[in-house]
C-alpha cells in the first residue's frame, strides 16, 4: 500500500518547508518514506512541485501517479490533473470546474487571516492533508513547534492554531494502515547531504568550491559545520580556483575535497590533471545535471559519464565511483578519501541532481564501522626518513608521502611538469617511461585488491538482466518486483564502482542472459563502457535524457514495448 | 643566520645566460638565510614558465603547479599550516594573465603570504609574445601591428584594490631587492613585489641599462602608509620608475583572521576521530 503525495506551485510559495514538515511527520509515524523534487532554475515564480510518497513497505523511486495533489496555485492543477488517480483527491484554496477527480476546497488563505497571520495558510494545509489521510496531529504538532522553535512562542502557537483549523476544515478520504514499526534505528537523509556527511566523518578539513546546481547541497552541509568541527569551507573565485585551492591543502597533509557540477568539472579538467600527475590526494564530487554547456542546471541526468572516466590531458590513474543511493553515497565517500589517500590519486563521486534531491528512510548509518585510513607518512616513519624521495620508485608504484614540515631536514617537492624521484623536472625517456609506468602501477593495484563488484538482486537462473549504474538502482528495483509479479525471470545488477569497472560479476551473469542496460543519457554511456572493457553487447538500452529521472512504472512499461513484447 | 649553502640547488638551470632570474635567486636565498629561515619551513607555490621553475633550483618546499594557478594552492596550505613560511613565485603571465582573476580575489582574501612576480615584460619560455605588462608599442612575432590591449599597471592595480603590501623591485638594485623580500614575507598579510627583471632573449628593449637609466629607490621621506600618497606613486611609470615600498596597510585582517573556527593549532597537525562525531547523525533522525 502507499500512497503519492504531490505539492505543487510557484518558487517561493514556502514548497521546502511544506515538504519538510510533511516529509519529517511520515517518518516519525514510521511510514516509509520516499520524497523528490522537481523545480526551476530561478528564486520566485515559475511551476516548482515535491512528491513525497509513503507506504507500508519500502519505497526506492518516485511514481508519476499522484493520489494527492496539494496545489498551491491554479497552474500546478492544470499541469498535474492527468497524473492524478480517479479515485485521488485535489487540495486546492477555490473552486475549480469540471474535474475528473474530486476537489477538497480549503480556504486556507481565510482561515490564516483570521488566525491573524496569513504566512500560516501552508500550515492550514498540512492540517488539512493529514485528515485527509485519517491520521493524528500529534506528531506533527511537535515537528512544527521545533520547527518554528527558533522564530518564538507566537509564531509557534499561530501555526498549532493553522494546522488544528485545516484539520477541521477537512474529512477523511483515504485510510492508511496504522504502521507499528521500530524505526529507532532509521534516519532520513537526501545525496548530497550524504556526501557531505561522509566527507566530515572521513576527516575533511578543507572544501573549497565555487556554487554550482545541484551540488551546492554538499557545500552547504560542510558550512553548516565549520564551527562545531573546526573545519574550513572556501567559496573560490571559479572552479579553477577551487580545485587548485583543494589540492594545495592537500599537498599540504589535510584531507580535501571540492565539489561541482558538469560545468564546474569541465573548468576542474587540467586541475585534475596535476592532481594526477603530481600524485596529491584529492576528493571530487560531480554532480550530474544535463548538459551540455549549461543544460538543464536543476535538472537530471547521467550524460557525464564518458567525459568524467576520460577527464583531463594525457594519462593517470583516477577512480570514480557512482553511488546508487543515500546510504551508498555516505560510505562510498569515506572510502574515497581513504583510496584517494592510499592510493594518491584523485577519486571522483559520480553523482546526479536525482540522487542529490531525493530522500528516503533508511537504515542508520554504521558510525563504529568508520575508519580513518592515513596514506601519509607518520610523524614515527618521517623521521627516519633519509634523503626523502616524493616519487619513489617502488614495485607497487605508491611512493612515501610526506607533507612540507614534516621532514625536520628535507623537503617535499611536487611537480605538474614530468619529474624524477625528488619531483625535479626532467625530460629525458628513460625517467619518463618509469614515472608513467610507476603511475600506472597504483591503477593495478587498486583493480586488484579495491574494487567492489557491483550489487547483484535476483535469482540464479534468469532471461533478463537488468543493469544500473548510480541513481538508476531504486527506479530498477521497483521495475524488478513489477517483471516478477509478471513471472519474468529478471535480475538486477546494479554498479557503484565505474571505473575501474569490475567485470567479475557481469561476466558470470551476462552468459545466457538478455541485457537491459537502463542509463539517463541519450548514447547509452555505460552500456559502451562495459562493451569496451568486457567485449559484452548489451542486447537492450532503455535511455532517456529529458531531464527527469526514471520511475520504476516507466521502465517496466518501456521494457514491455521495447524488450518483452 | 642558516648557512646559505642549504638553499642552494646543484641542478642546472634552463635559465638563458644573463637571465634575470640569476641574480632573483641569488637575492632570494640570502634574504632566506638572513632570516634564519631553514628551507624545510619555507614553502614555494609556482606555475609554469620560466620564473616558476625556481624550487627546482633552490631547496624549499616546493609545488610547481599550473600556469597561472600559484595563488590557489598557495590558500589551501594557508588553511592547513599556518606556521609554513609561503612564498609564490610566478611569471607576469601567470600573475597578470592566465591567474588574474586569482591575483584579485587573493588581493580580496589578504592570506599571508609574499607573491614575487618576475615582471620581463615578455612572455620568455613560449619565445616572445606579449604578457600583460608589454609595452603598447612593442611588436612581437605574434603581435607584427603591436598589442591589442593596453599594459597593465599592476602596482595601480594592487594599489587600488587596497592589497596591504605593495612594492616594485629591480634586479639591478639588489640590496634593495633583498630588503623589499625580507619586508615582505615579514608582513602580515598577501604581499606583491612586482620584480622588474630582463628577459636578455626575447625582451630587447626593457634591458638593464633601459632599466638602470629609469629606477630610483624611495627614500624616507616616501610615506608607504599614507594612501592618497600611494595611489599617486603607483601612477609612476616610464621615465621615473619607483622602487620600494608603494603601500602597506599592516591593520588589515587577514585570511586567517575570518577563520575564527581554526584555532591556534595548524590543522595539519590535528587528528580527527569520527568517534567524536557521531552525534552528526542526530539531525537526520
Amino acid at each position: 500500500m502507499n500512497v503519492n503525495i504531490v505539492i505543487g506551485g510557484e518558487a517561493g510559495q514556502g514548497l521546502k518547508t511544506l515538504s519538510n514538515i510533511l516529509s519529517k511527520t511520515f517518518f516519525k509515524m514510521g511510514y516509509h518514506i520516499y520524497s523528490s523534487k522537481d523545480y526551476m532554475s530561478r528564486v520566485r515564480g515559475g511551476h516548482n512541485f515535491m512528491s513525497i510518497r509513503i507506504g507500508t513497505e519500502e519505497l526506492t523511486g518516485p511514481s508519476t501517479e499522484e493520489d494527492v495533489l496539494l496545489a498551491l496555485n491554479k497552474e500546478t492543477i492544470d499541469r498535474h490533473k492527468e497524473n492524478v488517480t480517479t479515485d485521488g483527491v485535489i487540495l486546492y484554496d477555490g473552486e475549480v470546474e469540471d474535474l475528473e477527480q474530486d476537489l477538497i476546497s480549503i480556504s486556507a488563505k481565510e482561515i490564516a487571516k483570521e488566525i491573524g497571520n496569513t504566512k500560516v495558510a501552508n500550515t492550514v494545509f498540512v492540517g488539512a492533508l493529514l485528515k485527509i489521510l485519517d491520521l493524528e496531529l500529534d506528531v506533527t504538532e511537535k515537528i512544527l513547534k521545533d520547527y518554528f522553535a527558533e522564530k518564538g512562542e507566537e509564531i509557534a502557537e499561530v501555526n498549532a492554531e493553522a494546522l488544528k483549523q485545516g484539520y477541521q476544515a477537512a474529512t477523511s478520504q483515504f485510510s492508511l494502515p496504522q504502521v507499528d514499526r521500530d524505526k529507532s534505528e532509521e534516519m532520513m537523509i537526501n545525496g548530497n547531504q550524504a556526501v557531505g556527511l561522509g566527507a566530515v566523518m572521513a576527516g575533511v578539513q578543507f572544501y573549497s568550491a565555487y556554487p554550482m546546481t545541484p551540488s551546492t547541497g554538499i557545500m552547504n552541509y560542510i558550512a553548516s559545520k565549520e564551527n562545531e568541527l573546526g573545519i574550513v569551507l572556501e567559496q573560490a573565485e571559479d572552479e579553477i580556483a577551487a580545485i587548485n585551492m583543494a589540492i594545495g591543502a592537500s599537498y599540504s597533509g589535510i584531507r580535501a575535497m571540492t565539489g561541482t557540477s558538469g560545468g564546474g568539472f569541465s573548468l576542474m579538467n587540467e586541475g585534475l590533471g596535476l592532481a594526477g600527475i603530481t600524485e596529491t590526494p584529492l576528493v571530487i564530487a560531480e554532480v550530474q545535471r544535463p548538459g551540455p554547456a549549461t543544460g538543464l542546471p536543476t535538472r537530471t541526468g547521467q550524460g557525464d559519464l564518458s567525459f568524467v572516466i576520460n577527464a583531463s590531458q594525457g594519462e593517470f590513474p583516477l577512480m570514480v565511483m557512482a553511488p546508487r543511493t543515500a546510504e551508498d553515497a555516505f560510505y562510498q565517500t569515506v572510502r574515497a578519501f581513504n583510496l584517494a589517500e592510499n592510493y594518491q590519486i584523485p577519486v571522483i563521486i559520480l553523482s546526479d541532481t536525482f540522487l542529490a534531491d531525493s530522500k528516503k528512510n533508511i537504515t542508520e548509518f554504521d558510525l563504529d564501522s568508520i575508519e580513518i585510513k592515513s596514506g601519509y607518512l607518520t610523524d614515527e616513519e618521517a623521521a627516519q626518513i633519509d634523503d626523502y624521495k616524493r616519487y619513489k620508485l617502488t614495485e607497487d608504484g605508491i611512493s612515501p608521502l610526506a607533507y612540507p614540515g614534516q621532514l625536520e631536514d628535507d623537503v617535499v617537492l611536487i611537480d605538474s611538469d614530468e619529474h624524477d624521484e625528488y619531483g625535479h623536472i626532467i625530460e629525458d625517456s628513460e625517467t619518463r617511461v618509469k614515472m608513467v609506468e610507476k603511475r600506472d602501477k597504483k591503477l593495478e593495484k587498486l583493480t586488484a585488491e579495491e574494487l567492489t563488484e557491483p550489487e547483484y538482486f535476483g535469482p540464479e537462473e534468469i532471461d533478463h538482466l537488468l543493469i544500473s549504474w548510480g541513481s538508476t538502482y531504486g527506479p530498477l528495483l521497483e521495475t524488478k518486483k513489477l517483471l516478477e509479479e509478471d513471472d519474468v525471470k529478471v535480475g538486477l545488477l546494479s554498479f557503484s564502482d565505474v571505473w575501474p569497472l569490475p567485470t567479475e560479476k557481469l561476466e558470470e551473469l551476462a552468459e545466457d542472459t538478455e541485457l537491459i542496460v537502463v542509463e539517463n543519457n541519450y548514447t547509452a554511456q555505460f552500456a559502451k563502457l562495459i562493451r569496451m572493457e568486457t567485449g559484452i553487447k548489451a542486447q537492450h538500452n532503455i535511455l532517456k535524457y529529458d531531464g527527469r529521472p526514471f520511475t520504476g512504472a516507466e521502465i517496466y512499461n518501456r521494457i514491455q514495448e521495447e524488450v518483452i513484447k | 643566520m642558516v648557512d646559505k649553502a642549504i638553499y642552494e640547488g646543484n641542478r642546472e638551470t634552463a635559465w638563458c645566460p644573463g637571465c634575470g632570474n640569476f641574480p632573483l635567486r641569488q637575492v632570494l636565498v640570502d634574504a632566506l638565510a638572513d632570516m634564519d629561515l631553514n628551507p624545510s619551513e619555507v614553502a614555494m607555490f609556482t606555475g609554469i614558465g620560466q620564473a616558476p621553475k625556481m624550487p627546482h633550483y633552490m631547496k624549499v618546499n616546493g609545488f610547481n603547479g599550473l600556469h597561472g594557478r600559484a595563488l590557489p594552492p598557495a590558500i589551501g596550505m594557508r588553511v592547513a599550516n599556518k606556521n609554513m613560511k609561503v612564498i609564490v613565485e610566478t611569471g607576469d603571465g601567470n600573475a597578470y594573465g592566465e591567474g588574474g582573476n586569482h591575483l584579485l580575489h587573493n588581493i580580496r582574501r589578504n592570506p599571508n603570504l609574499a607573491h614575487f612576480v618576475h615582471d620581463n615584460q615578455i612572455y620568455g619560455l613560449t619565445k616572445g609574445q606579449a604578457s600583460p605588462t608589454t609595452g603598447e608599442e612593442i611588436k612581437t612575432v605574434v603581435q607584427p601591428n603591436g598589442i591589442t590591449a593596453q599594459p597593465l599597471n599592476p602596482i595601480k592595480l594592487a594599489v587600488s584594490m587596497e592589497a596591504s603590501f605593495v612594492a616594485r623591485g629591480f634586479v639591478g638594485n639588489r640590496d634593495n631587492l633583498k630588503m623589499l623580500m625580507q619586508e615582505a614575507i615579514k608582513h602580515r598579510g598577501y604581499a606583491l613585489i612586482d620584480i622588474l627583471q630582463p628577459c636578455v632573449s626575447f625582451n630587447k628593449v626593457n634591458t638593464y641599462k633601459w632599466y638602470a637609466q629609469r629606477v630610483y629607490e624611495l627614500d624616507d621621506s616616501y610615506d608607504p602608509t599614507d594612501y592618497k600618497a600611494a595611489q599617486e606613486k603607483a601612477e609612476e611609470w616610464g621615465d621615473e620608475i619607483p622602487l620600494g615600498i608603494i603601500y602597506k596597510n599592516e591593520d588589515k585582517a587577514i585570511f586567517h583572521d575570518k577563520l575564527p573556527q581554526i584555532d591556534d593549532q595548524p590543522l595539519v597537525e590535528k587528528e580527527t576521530d569520527p568517534q567524536d562525531m557521531k552525534d552528526l547523525i542526530k539531525e537526520f533522525k
